[in-house]
């Protein structure tokens, strides 16, 4: 009997619509793409509307409503892989198996395009592979992974070293050298009541470590404190940050620590129900954290009764994300959870009174559950002393870009940048990108200062150029991708994203004049003061940054200082030429908008 | 008596529970807006409404009044920036006033006038749009759409039938409808539901329908945007 793999998906997924990312992303992965058919079916299974199908399903980068080839290759696009020759591969690979970037091949079996940062920037250059991230491109591997695309080879007989993900730990602190076994913060919450366990995280000064540092003690107080008919517990490791992938080694490493911290905020807050909101860039890690869950509920740390304590039953299912940047906003995250487009909710409510199905419910970062353990098992005090006033504990760095040691650092709070370069072997820096594109910029003058809430706070991204780096390309790599991942709910940032995005390829094609220096700063003040959410307050930051402490890398696009029109009568003749196959002269204006004799 | 709150020094009473547009809007204090509609729970997409409370800027249809409250709402500064998100909407689609037959009836356009938006200032997109035709008693534009949700809205809660939504992402947003086909005749979409009724500009028309009110009798041809503190507009205003 052929079973139906969408009628078996819905089954499994119990006909509950909550699930419906979870649901597409397996029937992609079943079928390949989202076909009408499965849609039709999606319809009477789920009971909704096939606008809510395909409402959901349209937002999501790496969900296809059409057919997109079987084998679907992703670059990763951040200005890291640039930086490592991403496009000089994408153009071998494109060329090799005769497919135009972006499009599907005649004969349907391949397409190739870019995608947003996938994590994997210590050993870029990165694709993601029909959702399967190989790391470490080089000319060679792109012509091996063109021969087995050519000869159908199914991804499971590729060679096993093209998906190898390296940790690349390079410096260890209080977080990553803990021996905690499994179960021991857990032990050591068990001995109070949950309001002492959130007292003693208050007292560590325990901070979100996804970017804002909103007090975790506190977010936890609110949350129990808030009536409810359930509470739930919400890891972020939706990673989305171009440069950050420190998620991504705690999840492979130190997956019980997580799940422990969400363990204990359980306990804290009185839910019994959690989730890992993992972005689908690390879809292949789902098995390996599917068996760290199963292997805590065989030992009593998750399920019924944990640690023998009656009534204290808690689970943990992960959700896998589906390429939207947007999600790492937590009420996008919960959207996404609950089976909707990515977008961000008008707040208040906050997710700690109204979140998952309107329930009070807490969102942290990964990092930030797993230093929890530390706080449980060693007391508030212990961890209020490592790091700085402001920012106790310590921060995992992702380190990337020009430096000779990539990889993961973890310092406490408060260690300067150059200490950092030093360590990860970037003596020629002239910037670091900090906290990634919706982070700051700075320049040598600048090395000097701390990363810590107090001065430079950050999710964890630390990109470094050097002094052959051109700034003005990295903004504008930074200004692709806002435009690429606005969710496009409100005006100012859906417009406003790609207003940006073609002034810097203004820019970048010469045509720019003083006049569009104005406009990006007056856009940035639009973005700034109307966007809906922290993804249009900050799409700016990049570019003004680098105007600010690079203007050089600016003024060099300036070919006139005065006026210069945006329409270029040679350009505009480009695709009569790609058309005609000619390239003489007499194809060409020259700059005054006469044509070249022949 | 009942709480108040300021608006550019006018003092506004309000219920409990209301937003700041809602109680201005009862109180003919005309805060521009194009996704908020009376009839509707606050969405806050547009923007356009944006004010300034106590100093910091928000959406003026999602924040809930509070006693007390200064809000800023008729300043320059505001008005600027109101403009320039009218002009991101006119850039982004297609937008040709004369040839629309919503022209002077249009709240996008009429906004505009209101807020003296004298140029697109930024350069046209051009997108590729389509227009289906294929509804007897619809045409549905898609060039025109300014993704403000309202027919998204209408249809889902009072018509109960979900005929429209959002797809996509990003700049890539755009209005799809329940159907396989992706026709709007081959939707549940009639005339009377109320969905047929809230577009703002022109991007859901009733067919046969064309001059029934000369250029220049039309809503915004008679009173600018800003007298017309009710948003509840049809062709037959």
């Amino acid at each position: 009997m052929v079973v139906d793999p969408v009628e078996a998906i819905i089954r499994r997924y119990r006909s509950d619509p909550t699930y419906l990312i979870q649901i597409l992303r397996e029937i992609q992965e079943a079928l390949g793409y989202i076909t009408p058919a499965a849609i039709d079916e999606l319809e009477i299974g789920l009971k909704v509307p096939r606008t809510r199908i395909e409402s959901a399903a349209s937002f999501y980068s790496f969900l296809d409503l059409k057919p997109a080839g079987r084998y679907r290759i992703r670059f990763s696009d951040n200005i890291t892989d640039r930086m490592l020759g991403n496009m000089a591969l994408l153009e071998r690979m494109c060329g090799q198996l005769w497919v135009e970037r972006g499009k599907v091949s005649e004969d349907g079996l391949v397409s190739v395009d870019t995608t947003s940062c996938t994590g994997m920037c210590d050993q870029g250059p990165a694709i993601l592979v029909n959702g399967r991230a190989v790391t470490r491109l080089t000319a060679g591997r792109v012509d091996a992974i063109c021969d087995l695309v050519r000869g159908a080879t199914p991804l499971d007989a590729w060679p096993a070293e093209f998906f190898h993900v390296d940790d690349n730990i390079r410096r260890c602190d209080a977080l990553m050298d803990s021996h905690l076994g499994s179960g021991d913060a857990l032990r050591s919450a068990l001995d109070r009541s949950p309001q002492d366990l959130i007292r003693e995280i208050g007292t560590a000064g325990l901070r979100g470590r996804g970017g804002a540092g909103f007090p975790a003690g506190r977010k936890w107080e609110a949350c129990r404190n808030a009536p409810g008919d359930a509470h739930y517990v919400v890891c972020n490791a939706d990673e989305g940050e171009p440069g950050t992938f420190k998620d991504r080694v705690l999840l492979t490493t130190r997956a019980g620590l997580v799940i422990e911290g969400m363990t204990l905020c359980a306990y804290a807050i009185g839910a019994r129900r959690g989730f890992i909101y993992l972005r689908g860039e690390y879809r292949y890690l789902l098995d390996r954290l599917h068996e760290q869950l199963a292997a805590r509920r065989r030992n009593g740390l998750l399920g019924a009764a944990i640690m023998g304590q009656v009534g204290f039953d808690f689970d943990i299912e992960i959700h896998v994300g589906a390429g939207a940047y947007v999600c790492g906003e937590e009420s996008a995250l919960i959207e996404s959870l609950e089976g909707k487009r990515g977008t961000p909710r008008n707040r208040p409510p906050f997710p700690v009174t109204c979140g998952y199905l309107d329930q009070p419910t807490v969102v942290n970062n990964v990092e930030t559950f797993a230093a929890t353990t530390l706080v449980a098992h060693h007391g508030g005090a212990w961890y209020a002393a490592i790091g700085t006033a402001g920012s106790a504990g310590t921060k995992l760095l992702s380190v990337a870009g020009d430096c000779e040691r990539p990889g993961i650092y973890e310092y406490p709070w408060g260690v300067t940048v150059a200490r950092v370069l030093d360590d990860c072997g970037a003596a020629g820096a002239q910037a670091v990108q900090i906290g990634g594109p919706s982070g700051v910029c700075i320049g040598t003058s600048e090395f000097g200062r701390r990363i810590a809430f107090e001065d430079l706070p950050t999710a964890g991204a630390f990109m470094v150029f050097d002094q052959g780096r051109d700034m003005f390309e990295v903004a504008r790599n930074f200004a692709h991708f806002f435009a690429h991942e606005s969710c496009g709910f409100c005006t100012p940032c859906r417009v406003g994203t790609s207003l940006l995005r073609n002034l810097m390829d203004k820019l970048h094609n010469g045509h720019g004049s003083l006049h569009d220096f104005d406009e990006i700063k007056r856009l940035n003040g639009l973005l700034r003061s109307m966007s809906h959410c922290g993804l249009g307050h900050t799409a700016c930051n990049p570019v003004l940054d680098t105007i600010a402490r690079f203007p050089a890398a600016y003024e060099r696009r300036l070919l006139h200082k005065e006026f210069t029109p945006a329409f270029n009568l040679d350009w505009a003749l480009e695709p009569a030429r790609r058309i005609t196959h000619r390239d003489d002269a007499a194809a060409h204006f020259d700059d005054a908008g006469e044509a070249r004799a022949s | 008596m009942s709480a108040t709150f300021t608006i550019d020094g006018r003092e506004i009473p309000f219920t409990d529970g209301q937003t700041i547009i809602q109680a201005a809007l009862d109180a003919d204090v005309y805060i521009p807006h194009l996704c908020h509609h009376p009839d509707f729970p606050p969405h806050g997409s547009c923007k356009l409404c944006t004010v300034k409370v106590n100093g910091r800027q928000t959406a003026s249809c999602t924040r809930r009044a509070e006693a007390g409250m200064i809000v800023e709402s008729n300043t320059p500064e505001l008005n600027a920036e109101r403009r320039a998100l009218t002009q991101m909407l006119f850039v982004e689609g297609n937008h040709f006033c004369p040839s629309c037959e919503k022209s002077g009836n249009c709240q996008l356009q009429g906004t505009a006038y209101q807020l003296q938006m004298m140029s697109p200032r930024y350069d046209h997109f051009y997108p590729n749009r389509s227009v289906d035709a294929s509804h007897p008693d619809f045409l549905l534009d898609f060039n025109r759409c300014i993704l403000c949700s309202l027919c998204v809205r209408a249809s889902r809660d009072v018509d109960g039938k979900n005929v429209f939504a959002l797809g996509g992402r990003g700049i890539g947003t755009r209005l799809i409808v329940n159907a396989k086909s992706h026709r709007l005749a081959d939707t549940a979409f009639a005339v009377g539901d109320k969905a047929a009724e809230v577009c703002p500009v022109g991007a859901i028309l009733g067919k046969r329908v064309g001059f029934a009110v000369p250029i220049g009798e039309r809503t915004f041809d008679r009173k600018p945007a800003a007298d017309w503190v009710d948003s509840r507009l049809t062709d037959q205003d």
